[in-house]
């Protein structure tokens, strides 16, 4: 068939019915601390990585929420581990487990 | 009894908690009150209520407490409302709709609020589909123990509740924000998951308002025991699928995307406004009205209870929205007004 050029875009709409939570819930069966976060962006702040590329903790938990999950492999990669999110965390989650749990799922599967 | 106040005489227009707060201070103090409530019920609006947050008492409890100090203090009118008032030096003197007329010293306004009417926001459906509730309805749901289904009488096992429906919206002319309904949303998903543990439950909301002691303890039980979703976002609108299940469109705002999701059960949670029959109390008692609509005070700090009227106080929830534990405060203070301008007559 002859190609005119014309495609429909993937929209850019969360469609909550067919994404799935999968990864989410393994994550928050490993730290349950994570459910108690209320997107402050405190952690985000803070991040030493996040004030050069745009890795976001908070981010990477309202993708994992939402089920919005490919980039997450790539953009983890980036963390230290410094800590300093855990620190600053006004609703005390083990941010660090997060992270390493999240790195440990998908490095695993 | 106390006799401070003998042959003193007060007026109490509305039988809700607030009503029935002052009317247990001031006959506490010999104050001779009469009560009316345009109703034949007494509790108003929290006598429909099931539990309470945020420690989740029954509502009941609350209004039988007041009901039986009151039952042999107090005189009361049920099914009544004024209908001419007049001012005789410090007297008013005051006839009701039974015929009664009544000298009274001092008024206490305590007429409440109405709640928001959901059909008006046409867009979130209420009255139109299926499965859309409001948050009034489902307390009802719980309180009489009746069975939740949906309207193809399945268990619901996707539910949104939507914060702010007929508050902070100028579209309805209520800028205000009615303060009840984030505890009260967050109170009923706790209920409906508990109801339904395997159901997702969403919370959608601008702000979540958690002002009060023990309310940020009830949202963090809602987000780490109960695993209720809170999604940012107002509701744009809702569409409803063939098989009666709703579709809901809203900004995630905290992603920045617009969202789509199925649900079987939408709870608005409608806010508090001024009472549609507060235009005659006005009319005939020469009171004044704020931006708001509801009853206007002398000031929001050190004057309350004070009315623009020498002798009318105001308790409660006509000055605007109040949770049941501020209302109770707030008829204290409004029957210590009382006393102080009671001692001075």
């Amino acid at each position: 068939m002859k190609n005119w050029g014309f495609t429909i875009p993937k929209a850019n709409q969360i469609n909550f019915n067919n994404n799935s939570l999968e990864l989410y819930n393994k994550v928050i069966e490993r730290e349950p601390s994570l459910l108690g976060c209320i997107f402050c962006g405190s952690c985000t702040a803070t991040c030493s990585t996040g004030s050069f590329t745009y890795f976001s903790l908070r981010n990477i938990n309202i993708s994992l929420q939402r089920g919005e999950t490919n980039h997450l492999k790539e953009i983890i990669s980036k963390c230290m581990l410094c800590g300093k999110c855990q620190l600053v965390c006004p609703r005390n989650v083990n941010t660090r487990n997060v992270l390493l749990s999240l790195m440990d799922i998908l490095n695993n599967n | 009894m106390n006799e401070l106040f003998k042959g003193k005489k007060a007026l109490i227009v509305g039988g809700g908690i607030a009503g029935l707060e002052v009317a247990n201070q001031l006959a506490e103090t010999g104050v001779t009150v009469h009560l009316i409530e345009k109703t034949n019920v007494i509790g108003g609006h929290v006598s429909q209520w099931y539990q309470v947050f945020p420690d989740r008492d029954l509502a009941d409890n609350i209004v039988n407490n007041l009901k039986n100090k009151t039952k042999s203090k107090v005189n009361f009118h049920f099914s009544t409302f004024i209908t001419k008032s007049e001012k005789n030096k410090n007297d008013y003197i005051v006839e009701l709709s039974d015929g009664e007329s009544i000298v009274a010293d001092t008024i206490i306004l305590a007429t409440g609020f109405d709640v928001f009417n959901a059909a008006i926001k046409e867009e979130y459906g209420y009255s139109i589909y299926h499965n859309v509730i409001t948050s009034v309805e489902l307390e009802k749901k719980l309180k009489n123990k009746s069975k939740i289904l949906t309207t193809t009488s399945k268990e619901p096992e996707n539910i949104a509740f939507i914060h702010c429906v007929g508050s902070r919206d100028e579209k309805v002319n209520h800028r205000y924000c009615s303060k009840v309904c984030c505890a009260t949303a967050v109170k009923q998903a706790i209920e409906l998951s508990e109801i339904f543990p395997n159901a997702q439950i969403f919370c959608f909301y601008m702000d979540l308002r958690m002002f009060d002691r023990y309310f940020e303890e009830l949202y963090y039980e809602a987000q780490i025991k109960h695993k209720i979703k809170f999604i940012r976002g107002r509701l744009s609108e809702v569409a409803e699928n063939q098989d009666e299940t709703l579709v809901l469109k809203t900004e995630d705002t905290l992603s920045g995307k617009p969202l789509k999701l199925t649900i079987d059960m939408l709870v608005l949670m409608v806010g508090m406004e001024a009472p549609r029959d507060n235009e005659h109390i006005i009319k005939t008692l020469n009171l004044e009205k704020s931006t708001d609509s509801f009853l206007r005070n002398k000031d929001e700090h050190l004057n309350k209870n004070i009315s623009n009227q020498e002798g009318i106080f105001l308790a409660g929830t006509c000055t605007g929205p109040k949770t049941i534990s501020e209302t109770i405060a707030d008829a204290r203070s409004a029957a210590t007004e009382v006393m102080k301008y009671l001692n001075k007559q």
